[in-house]
């Protein structure tokens, strides 16, 4: 973990109260999330990274409260404290050849930056991504630029399959032999119930210092306590308990 | 000129002041990766029950203007755990002065986890929390009442050759009474203050943010309250102060010492910034310089 400042380069709105923020500092963004400082609140807001290069690095986020509202309204230019190397992330490596990345709303960013990393390994691709509605869809066509398959729902029908991706993943049936899920936890505890095969999901809960050493966010998992921050997000299926 | 920052904490040198409190640190390893540990005067280590605990439901977490409430209720390893484990690998990396923090919900309890924190070679000091707001049936309520407090205390200093440092609670009507029976039943000195029991509600949910409902409150907030406090019992009572409650830069250390307290731990702010505690260290020469201090140990209990 690293405490260092980055410049804002671009803070605007990509659906309702729902903002890319892309970051740039010196190196590359290490770690599953970063945790950044909000001039005048207490604690740091744990975003998942989306996207990351040399130099630069983008997050995706909600406002959800006064915290995030702030964060909202702070121009290009403006320089944020962030802590970086934090959380143990996803793994390309457990997928052979196929992988499916099941994302609920403001979980599919993180699945991006997995969806690049798993192109990079050859791997195909299929993802089915959830949302409320037409206009809260994020993320659809970078993801169609870069997988083998996207299919998306939404619960009202407006785009895509109608209901959720539970729904989209009975019309798709996806060939898989390893899935990735990011999404709201009644998301992915049933996505983790209808998939059959091995797979991981990265989850969410209220944290602390989000490095591991207040067990602010501890979950119990199959094999004991868990610290989501620092062992996690991202669990394997076997280990939750629902 | 050099400036000294040493202090001295029941005959243990301290090379500063500045230590880590119980629960905002872990048990120092989960830093070692990101800072040197070596700089720290002393670091607390998360409180640790007789038994291992998974501690209460989240969200664990609130946050509030000036502070935050946590509701963690004592997850730990077991005494087992950190005399074994966690103390023996916490000793490759750190080199300082290291504080056990006990917590119980019997006197059988903290006498049979202070006998083995007593006898783990890497521990120097026992800090006994007997202030915990977040456990039911314990915690808190022996500190709470100065008949309960001595009575922790002199069960422990039975079992215990340590200094042995009891931890109190703000949530008191009278904290000087509770400071004086933990003195008078042996204690060789005082950490406050723990946490201020406190809530907060999700409006939109109509429903406590806390799943246990309510926590500790602590932050930059409390701290005039917890200076108050050390000025209080540091002026009543003979042995050593460790001052904790809302220090978040190196002014906050000198006014906390010179309130009374001969150490100061860094609580809260360590979970919005990890880095406080270097940060702070490295801070105190230069206002030392300003303030003509030349030596830390001389300014405790100077106001």
């Amino acid at each position: 973990m690293i405490k260092t400042h980055y410049t804002i380069v671009e803070n605007t709105p990509i659906a309702p109260k729902t903002f890319k923020l892309v970051l740039s500092g010196e190196g590359v963004v290490e770690g599953e999330f970063v945790n950044i400082g909000i001039p005048g609140y207490y604690l740091r807001r744990p975003l998942s990274v989306c996207d990351k290069e040399e130099g630069q690095f983008t997050v995706i986020y909600k406002v959800v409260g006064e915290g995030t509202k702030v964060l909202s309204e702070m121009p290009a230019g403006a320089s944020l404290e962030v802590l970086t190397g934090l959380g143990r992330g996803f793994d390309p490596d457990a997928c052979q050849e196929e992988a499916l990345l099941v994302g609920g709303g403001l979980g599919v960013p993180p699945l991006f930056l997995l969806a690049k990393e798993l192109k990079a390994r050859g791997k195909k691709v299929t993802a089915v991504l959830g949302f409320n509605r037409a206009d809260e869809i994020i993320l659809a066509s970078e993801f169609r630029n870069l997988c083998d398959e996207v299919m998306v729902s939404t619960v009202d029908g407006s785009v895509g399959v109608k209901g959720f991706v539970t729904d989209a993943l009975k019309v798709l049936k996806p060939t898989y032999d390893y899935f990735y899920t990011c999404g709201p936890m009644v998301m992915m505890k049933a996505v983790c119930a209808a998939l059959k095969k091995r797979g991981e999901a990265s989850l969410e809960e209220r944290m602390g210092c989000g490095a591991g050493f207040c067990y602010g966010c501890s979950i119990q998992t199959k094999k004991g306590p868990r610290r989501v921050c620092k062992d996690g997000p991202v669990f394997k299926k076997e280990e939750l308990i629902w | 000129m050099v400036k000294d920052l040493s202090v001295d904490l029941c005959g243990i040198r301290l090379q500063n002041p500045v230590v880590p409190a119980s629960g905002t640190f872990g048990f120092g390893l989960e830093l070692a990766d990101s800072m040197d540990l070596n700089v720290l005067g002393g670091i607390s280590l998360k409180g640790t029950t007789r038994e291992a605990r998974y501690g209460n439901p989240t969200p664990r977490i609130a946050e509030c203007d000036g502070g935050m409430i946590n509701s963690v209720g004592l997850q730990n390893p077991g005494i087992d755990a950190l005399v074994n484990e966690k103390v023996p690998a916490l000793r490759n990396s750190y080199n300082g002065c290291v504080i056990a923090n006990i917590s119980g919900f019997s006197l059988d309890e903290y006498q049979e986890c202070c006998a083995k924190a007593d006898a783990c070679e890497g521990i120097d000091i026992v800090e006994v929390n007997i202030s915990c707001p977040n456990v039911h049936n314990g915690g808190m309520a022996f500190g709470t009442d100065p008949a309960s407090a001595a009575e922790v205390t002199k069960a422990v200093k039975e079992v215990c050759r340590k200094p042995v440092f009891i931890k109190l609670s703000p949530n008191v009507t009278d904290i000087v009474a509770i400071a004086r029976a933990c003195e008078d039943a042996g204690a060789d000195g005082l950490t406050l203050v723990n946490t201020f029991l406190g809530m907060r509600i999700d409006i939109a949910r109509r429903k406590p943010v806390i799943a246990n409902e309510m926590g500790g409150y602590s932050g930059r907030a409390i701290f005039p309250v917890a200076l108050r406090m050390v000025y209080q019992v540091a002026h009543a009572c003979v042995i050593p102060v460790m001052g904790c409650g809302g220090v978040a830069s190196a002014r906050d250390v000198i006014e906390m010492m010179m309130a009374g307290a001969t150490a100061v731990q860094v609580g809260a702010e360590n979970l919005r910034n990890p880095f406080a505690c270097p940060e702070i260290i490295a801070e105190l020469p230069a206002l030392m310089q300003e303030l003509g201090i030349d030596t830390l140990q001389e300014i405790i209990g100077t106001v």
